[in-house]
């Protein structure tokens, strides 16, 4: 007879060791799933989870982990705070296109101007996007008691309608042929999010999405707010009586993580992807949430999270094009992962017991 | 804009039809709900009744056992989510989002072969007599019979947290897990058959939009629709009749601004499909004053 027999504290090995027992166990089933679908398994899981940073041509491969892992960082660090304490923000995808159509609309708006304050401009106005669509679940929270989960995610389906008739409206390259798209962005020096040392993939996305991790780990280990994150999640009760006021915490975690986004999707417009366009968005904002569970809602664990997801985007890619994997298999080896966490995590809160059943 | 290109009976008429794929999906996430789970994978587990019961629907040819192949489809999705939350003791919330982002990537998966084709004709009954009353017999009784049986599902749901003992202790069971466990009952088995009626529910609004109302097998295809049945709950309090009104004023939405896309309305398309969602959140702020049962979304752990 198995029991579960709550832990006093929650375990600290497990909580380290939980993460990489699902990524194990991930490649488990990931290795399963893909041997149903008629591919070597072994070659699979070696071309998503190695291909990228020790084949052939890594050198091209290396670049893109920092392009794809920045914006996931950059919104999971943000997510984390809330939902440590309770608060869930599940609309980052839509946060993330606001932000980039907001920060993109600044630079278009200024073109051809020819000065690099364009750029900061817009990292300003990008940031403002994300957390003005944030604020609308936050204040509906705070006023009317509405459920932020659902009004966050409804907001994404909105933000894609949006996305879509600025790309074909009024943001619209007015000499792109009648071709939907915005102007490309990466082609205007004064907007350009390029790389700051060339071929690395190092852009400002990165540095931001480092220096996010850097005061999210302060913000929780040294400062009143972090403090009140944690209690507020923990002990909700005994934050009441803290003085930590919870719609002031709403509003602060849901503006943080909707700003984050914001500027993840600022980068992304301005750099990688360099154009408005009705699909630029890929789903980073619904991924950072695996990554921020990943990460166990910590700053240094979500960098490593972070960099982990955007391996399987880039080997997903390679096994896309080299085995003709599936794209969708790897969007379910990443809702796998989460799965298999959420599993092993029960180790850290509980201590499993053999026991013999009592012949009463 | 001609608005008079708008037939208000064919509105009306379609208005059942745009609301049945929630009412189901919304039907089962009730009892999920009032048995004390939240489970937010419904978009996922509406996604993969809708590929597997297309995939079962065009492999057999019969729509019905399509519908069969789709309920089990959200169901065996739902275990997963009831074995992790009610068995290992996860995180209802983050739990079902991991269900949303796995299910919409095994449909696409198991959807690949089925892009393109036509779904299996599943014709309308015209209800004897009923059907010939003008106006009404083409707005209400003129459907294909998923309409009406999830009217019934409903009905069923009402007699059964209502009128019967199983009913009482679900109830209980998601209003006090911990009193209802100290009387005897058994929690984890309640909810897991509760879990396991939500995702056959959330598999068969699934399945009656990639059969009937599209009706092809595209990915992504549920678009929100998942999460529209759970603000759908939360509408109606937790009622199974408010329910009905929410999902046919959602219906209503989604028809109306179909009808004015088709009539050349001077709003550009995606402003227009933006309503549905629109009209969710100002759901969301006007009713939100439903109590939810008690044990909602608490983990439920016999220390004993």
């Amino acid at each position: 007879m198995i029991r579960l027999e709550k832990r006093p504290q929650p375990s600290r090995g497990w909580s380290y060791a939980a993460p990489v027992l699902a990524v194990l166990l991930t490649m488990l089933l990931g290795g399963a799933l893909f041997a149903a679908l008629g591919q070597n398994p072994v070659v699979v899981i070696r071309t998503i989870f190695l291909d990228p940073l020790f084949s052939e041509f890594a050198w091209f491969y290396r670049p893109q982990l920092l392009i794809k892992g920045a914006p996931l960082v950059l919104i999971a660090v943000g997510l984390s705070f809330g939902f440590r304490a309770g608060i869930w923000n599940i609309g980052a995808e839509g946060q993330y296109i606001i932000g980039a159509l907001v920060g993109a609309a600044v630079g278009l708006a200024l073109y051809p101007l020819e000065s690099r304050w364009v750029f900061v401009a817009m990292v300003v106005a990008g940031a403002f996007g994300g957390w003005a669509w944030a604020m609308i679940p936050g204040l509906l929270r705070v006023k009317f008691g509405t459920n932020e989960i659902l009004v966050s995610l409804m907001l994404v389906y909105v933000a894609e309608s949006l996305l879509a008739a600025m790309a074909l409206g009024p943001l619209k390259n007015p000499e792109g042929m009648g071709f939907p798209g915005s102007r490309n962005l990466s082609q205007y020096p004064g907007a350009a999010n390029l790389d700051l040392i060339a071929g690395t993939g190092l852009h400002w996305g990165v540095v931001a999405a480092l220096i996010a991790v850097i005061c999210a780990y302060v913000a929780l280990a040294r400062h009143i707010f972090g403090f009140q994150v944690r209690l507020a999640g923990q002990a909700p009760r005994a934050a009441r009586f803290a003085g930590v006021r919870p719609a002031r915490l709403v509003l602060v975690c849901m503006g943080l993580s909707g700003a984050l986004a914001g500027l993840a999707g600022l980068f992304e417009v301005a750099g990688p992807a360099g154009q408005v366009t009705i699909d630029f968005n890929v789903g980073y904002g619904f991924t950072a949430i695996i990554v921020a569970f990943l990460g166990r809602l910590h700053p240094i664990g979500i960098l490593a999270a972070g960099g982990l997801m955007a391996l399987t985007y880039i080997g997903g890619g390679i096994a896309q094009s080299n085995l003709g994997l599936p794209a969708a298999a790897i969007s379910l080896l990443q809702g796998m992962l989460l799965f298999c966490l959420l599993a092993v995590d029960m180790l850290t809160h509980y201590r499993v017991r053999l026991t013999m059943r009592k012949v009463a | 804009m001609d608005l008079s290109a708008i037939n208000p009976i064919l509105l009306l008429a379609s208005l059942m039809v745009a609301a049945t794929p929630i009412l189901l999906a919304a039907i089962g996430e009730l009892v999920v709900e009032r048995a004390g789970v939240l489970n937010l994978g419904v978009e996922g587990m509406m996604i993969t009744g809708a590929v597997s019961g297309f995939i079962v629907a065009v492999a057999t040819g019969n729509p019905w056992i399509g519908f069969l192949g789709a309920a089990a489809g959200g169901a065996a999705l739902s275990l997963v989510f009831g074995v992790l939350t009610q068995y290992l003791l996860s995180n209802q919330v983050a739990t079902g989002l991991a269900l949303t982002l796995f299910g919409l990537g095994l449909s696409a998966l198991m959807g690949q072969g089925y892009l393109g084709i036509r779904a299996p004709a599943f014709p309308d009954v015209h209800v004897p007599l009923l059907a010939d009353i003008p106006v009404i017999g083409p707005i209400v009784f003129q459907h294909d019979p998923m309409v009406y049986g999830g009217l019934l599902i409903v009905a069923g749901v009402y007699g059964f947290l209502h009128h019967s003992r199983a009913g009482l202790i679900l109830r209980a069971v998601g209003e006090n897990h911990d009193a209802a466990h100290a009387l005897g009952y058994h929690v984890r088995r309640t909810r897991m058959l509760a879990i396991a009626f939500g995702g056959a529910c959330a598999g068969l609004g699934g399945a009656y939009l990639s059969l009937v109302r599209v009706p092809q097998w595209t990915e992504g295809m549920t678009a929100g629709a998942g999460w529209i049945a759970l603000a759908i709950v939360v509408f109606a309090g937790w009622k199974p009749w408010r329910l009905v009104l929410g999902a046919y004023l959602f219906g209503g939405v989604t028809v109306l601004q179909l009808n004015l896309q088709a009539a050349g309305a001077a709003v550009p398309v995606e402003y227009l499909s933006m309503s549905p969602y629109l009209a969710t959140i100002l759901v969301l702020v006007i009713m939100a004053s439903g109590r939810s049962p008690g044990s909602l979304g608490r983990t439920f752990h016999a220390a004993r």
